[in-house]
Order: C-alpha cells, then sequence, then structure tokens
C-alpha cells in the first residue's frame, strides 16, 4: 500500500501540529458489482491509529462511507522529540506501521 | 376470483415493491445509529462545526471536515465524533477517536454519499455530554453508481 504522510520536522514544546495521510487503498465496500457481474467483496480499512510518546493520540474507524484512498488529517501536541507512528489495518488482515520523526525545541 | 379490478390494482403495485431497496439505510435507520452511539442519552446540536461542501458533483469523494469547540484538557476534551448519514446502504459514516494529546478536536477526511442528504456529526465530550451539528448537502453525481 502506497502512503504519503505529512509530519512536520520540527516543532516548538507545546505546538499542536498538523499530520496527513493519504493512502493508497480501494476501499471496498461490497456493494459493488464487478464485470463478472458478482458482488466484489468488501475489504475496508477499519482502523487507522496514530501513536506518539508511546500513547494514543488519535484514533479513526472507517466504515465503507469513506471514499476510496483515504486520506486524514488530525492534530498531535508537540511535546518531545521521537516518532509519530501511523498504523492502519485492513479486512483482509494487512496492518502497516509506519513513523515519521519530529524534532521539538 | 380473479377480478380485472384486483389484478390492475396487482399489477400496478409490484413494481412499487420491486423499486424498494432494502439495503439502503433511512433516516429512521441512522437515527438508531445516533441512538446506539449515544446510548440515548440527550444530544445538544451546538459546538461542532460541520464543514461540507453544500453542493458536490461527485459522491465519491466528499471533503469533510469536523470541529468541536474544546479546550482538549486533561478533564476536559472530545472522546470521539462519529459522522452519520441519511442514505447510503449504512448509516455510519466515520469515527474520530481524540486524546487530550490531539490538542484540537479537528478532523478532515473524504467520504462517499449516496445522494443528497443531510450529514450529522454527533460529538461525546468526556463529561459524557452529546453535542451535534448537521448539515445538507447536494450530490448530484451519487456514490455506488456505476460509471
Amino acid at each position: 500500500m502506497a502512503v504519503m504522510i505529512n509530519v512536520p520536522e520540527t516543532a516548538a514544546p507545546g505546538e499542536v501540529v498538523e499530520v496527513k495521510i493519504i493512502i493508497s487503498h480501494p476501499m471496498e465496500t461490497g456493494f459493488r458489482t464487478g464485470s463478472d457481474g458478482k458482488l466484489v467483496p468488501r475489504n475496508i480499512i477499519h482502523e487507522l491509529t496514530c501513536r506518539y510518546m508511546g500513547q494514543e493520540v488519535f484514533r479513526a474507524e472507517l466504515h465503507p462511507a469513506v471514499a476510496a484512498n483515504p486520506f486524514f488529517s488530525f492534530f498531535v501536541t508537540a511535546q518531545e522529540s521521537g516518532e509519530v507512528e501511523l498504523s492502519w489495518v485492513d479486512e483482509a488482515g494487512e496492518t502497516v506501521t509506519e513513523t515519521r520523526p519530529i524534532e521539538v525545541g | 376470483m380473479t377480478t380485472r379490478r384486483a389484478f390492475l390494482a396487482g399489477s400496478l403495485a409490484t413494481p412499487l415493491i420491486l423499486r424498494m431497496e432494502p439495503a439502503f439505510a433511512t433516516p429512521e435507520e441512522m437515527q438508531n445509529a445516533i441512538d446506539a452511539f449515544t446510548g440515548g442519552a440527550e444530544v445538544t446540536e451546538g459546538r461542532v462545526e460541520l464543514d461540507i461542501p453544500m453542493l458536490v458533483e461527485n459522491g465519491n469523494t466528499v471533503p469533510l471536515r469536523v470541529a468541536v469547540d474544546s479546550p482538549m484538557t486533561d478533564d476536559d476534551y472530545v472522546e470521539a465524533v462519529a459522522i452519520f448519514n441519511e442514505i447510503n446502504p449504512l448509516p455510519d459514516t466515520v469515527r474520530f477517536f481524540f486524546t487530550p494529546l490531539s490538542g484540537r478536536a479537528e478532523a478532515q477526511t473524504r467520504i462517499r454519499l449516496n445522494g443528497t442528504q443531510h450529514v450529522h456529526a454527533v460529538a461525546r465530550l468526556s463529561d459524557g455530554s452529546f453535542w451535534s451539528a448537521q448539515t445538507n448537502v447536494v450530490v448530484t453525481a451519487p456514490a455506488c453508481r456505476e460509471v
């Protein structure tokens, strides 16, 4: 799964920074018929989690109404230098974890 | 005995029954989904800002931004925001879960909308209160249609 993640490289302590992510994924709803006339089996990313400093900061629960190639933007309070970890899992069981460094100071 | 009148009445009613699409949600089902999220608690309108363009051409990817007015401190923050729709196959759309470390109870994503409808956002705060906003979106080319 190709992914683009945007976490600011640097931030001031206490600064609220925006994290953006877009993941390449069809988000098959299970309601769509394929070219063979049969329903395409459902497979969506159903959870996206952001962790920072060993804690969960933000989580999204996705349903089939989230568009293909899901995009999310949310905020994290920068407190100390470290890694912002993003992980997501789809219904085929594929789990991906990506980290981006952030320097605070 | 089948009379001509009964036969005609039946044949006129049949297409209506065939047209019903039981797989699609209704505003009542959306209300049930909201009640399941709130546990039946009272929901007050306000504090939530739900931004979706009033008119969208492509229902397959509709930008959505939701923000809740909250200090986001350890004892007063937004725990969750759930988005509900009226007429997609499923009323649940997306849910965001925040923590005090989020700093701001705001998120953006892109959703699918199967036609013109109201979209609702319901926020659960750490004090157990629920707040909401809704907006009407006109969709010219709905999702869930083959192109």
